[in-house]
């Protein structure tokens, strides 16, 4: 896996530079990463990103856009809102967990 | 008497009883196998219903054909699971008590969960499914008046039953409508949720660019949120007018197991997925497209799972560790028309990749590839299901995938 160095940091990331190590993420670092993407964080955004890092630990794989949805209380239209265009991802890369596999 | 109890007499719940009949002492066992419809549909044969190429009795037959002696099929419909108390509640009050519970009722299409799908007027008018029997009958009769205009066929989420269907119809469609003369008065667009036309990368490239050719648009990223008329709405408020609509709805799990407390948001079951024992309980399994595993919703990983259950099931009751590791194997015909069909074979590590199966340079069948030989075992394959499959008996493919005759380089 490549390290690469965010916030003065070295992470471990994937291809696509999403996290790899679950506990190398915090949230100076989701500030960074949200910034890489042109996204101001924001308290809304905050609780996505809280709810995809809790649900991690707990279920061991990144939340689906209907999973935050349905358990985390956060309705599909402002997902798009706060992450345009494709939320799911946006989402999982700024909480520092993989990309989600959803779909086979 | 120790007793089995299977929900659904689908692919994967007919295949259980008849395995497990044959190695479960019948003085010890009892097995029951309960659903609520007694007729067994053929799912795969669905995709060619709309063009007229199976008649219905083709791909129904009587459940109870499937069900071997020993084995009481009960009719019925499942309430609830009380797994603090391992019995179930069938809706007419009935209770069937369990040592250890197979959970094999699937998913199903739910079109209510997308607004104005189901109650904008349009459903069976311009919308259509055919991931039913009387939706892929109702859209023969409007494929057959279908003479102008854009069709649009689409997938409001994944996951789905057999995830390369939508694009087979697809290309079914393309081929339909040159034979009968009329491609050019039809403007073709596929709407995927997924970030290109399949989901894994390299079989992506090859099924998109088969849509290039095809002269077929393609919408990526589209999450529908709703659909105004005869108008298709995206999240981020892209819309899709069409005259004729061949939607995938969300595919569900069972209602009871939400309402048992068993399921995930698509009432799924949280199983691992190389023993596809739940999460939550020691004596419950979830088998073919009712768990929640990382694999394709098929009839082929419901078969290669159901072989690794099998011997770990015996082991399992004897209380000794399961040994067998399903890999998520999966493989699916892709037709492509005009007699063509592709062939893709992939677990949860290995993509599809090009190359030759089942025998490594021999075949007879082509991977990722189309070919006629792919085409006349797509049609073959429903006679093995019906003699071979359902009934248990040995079909001579191996039920992890192999990396022999793969290419992992074009």
């Amino acid at each position: 896996m490549p390290v690469t160095t965010i916030a003065g940091r070295d992470v471990h990331v994937d291809e696509e530079g999403f996290l790899t190590v679950y506990d190398e993420w915090d949230e100076d670092l989701a500030k960074q990463l949200a910034a890489q993407i042109g996204i101001d964080l924001t308290d809304a955004h905050w609780k996505a990103i809280r709810f995809l890092r809790d649900d991690y630990r707990t279920k061991g794989e990144t939340a689906t856009l209907r999973r935050v949805t349905v358990v985390g209380g956060i309705p599909t239209k402002e997902l798009f809102t706060l992450f345009p265009k494709k939320p799911a991802k946006k989402m999982a890369y700024i909480a520092g967990l993989p990309k989600p596999h959803g779909c086979v | 008497m120790r007793r089995l109890l299977v929900l659904g007499a689908g692919t994967a719940g007919t295949m259980v009883v008849n395995k497990l009949r044959r190695r479960l002492d019948k003085e010890e066992w009892q097995i029951t196998v309960v659903d609520q419809s007694d007729r067994h549909f053929y799912q795969p044969g669905y995709l060619f219903v709309p063009f007229g190429v199976y008649s219905a009795e083709e791909i129904v037959k009587p459940r109870q054909r499937f069900i071997p002696d020993g084995v009481d099929l009960v009719r019925g419909e499942v309430d609830r699971v009380a797994p603090g108390g391992n019995e179930v509640l069938l809706a007419d009050g009935r209770r069937l008590p369990y040592d250890y519970l197979v959970i094999a009722t699937g998913v199903g299409p739910q079109p209510d969960q997308t607004p104005g799908l189901l109650d904008g007027g349009q459903w069976r008018k311009s919308i259509f499914d055919f991931y039913t029997f009387d939706g892929a009958v109702a859209l023969a009769k409007a494929m057959e008046g279908f003479d102008n205009g854009r069709l649009v066929v689409h997938i409001v989420d994944m996951p789905i039953k057999c995830p390369v269907a939508p694009l087979e119809f697809t290309f079914l469609a393309d081929a339909y409508f040159r034979q009968r003369g009329m491609r050019d008065r039809v403007e073709l667009t596929y709407v995927t949720p997924l970030p290109g036309a399949f989901t894994k990368p390299i079989a992506s490239k090859r099924l998109g660019s088969m849509l290039d050719e095809r002269k077929i648009a393609v919408e990526t990223d589209f999450l529908v949120e709703r659909v105004d008329d005869k108008t298709l709405v995206s999240y981020d408020e892209r819309e899709i007018p069409f005259d004729l609509l061949v939607t995938v709805p969300l595919n569900m799990g069972a209602e009871y197991v939400a309402r048992s407390g068993l399921g995930n948001e698509l009432n799924l079951v949280p199983v691992d997925k190389h023993t596809l024992l739940a999460k939550a309980y020691p004596n419950i399994f979830a088998l073919g497209d009712a768990s929640d595993i990382p694999a394709s919703k098929a009839g082929s990983v419901a078969h290669f799972s159901v072989e690794v259950f099998t011997e770990n099931f015996l082991r399992h009751v004897r209380d000794e560790p399961m040994t067998g590791s399903f890999d998520g194997h999966a493989n699916c015909f892709v037709e492509s028309g005009d007699g063509k069909a592709l062939l893709i074979d992939f677990n949860y590590d290995t993509e599809p990749l090009p190359g030759r199966y089942p025998l490594p340079g021999v075949g007879p069948f082509s991977l990722l590839k189309e070919s006629e030989v792919n085409h006349w075992g797509k049609l073959a394959f429903r006679w093995m299901y019906w003699n071979l499959l359902l009934p248990g008996r040995p079909i001579p493919l191996p039920a992890h995938m192999s990396m022999a005759g793969k290419h992992p380089e074009e």
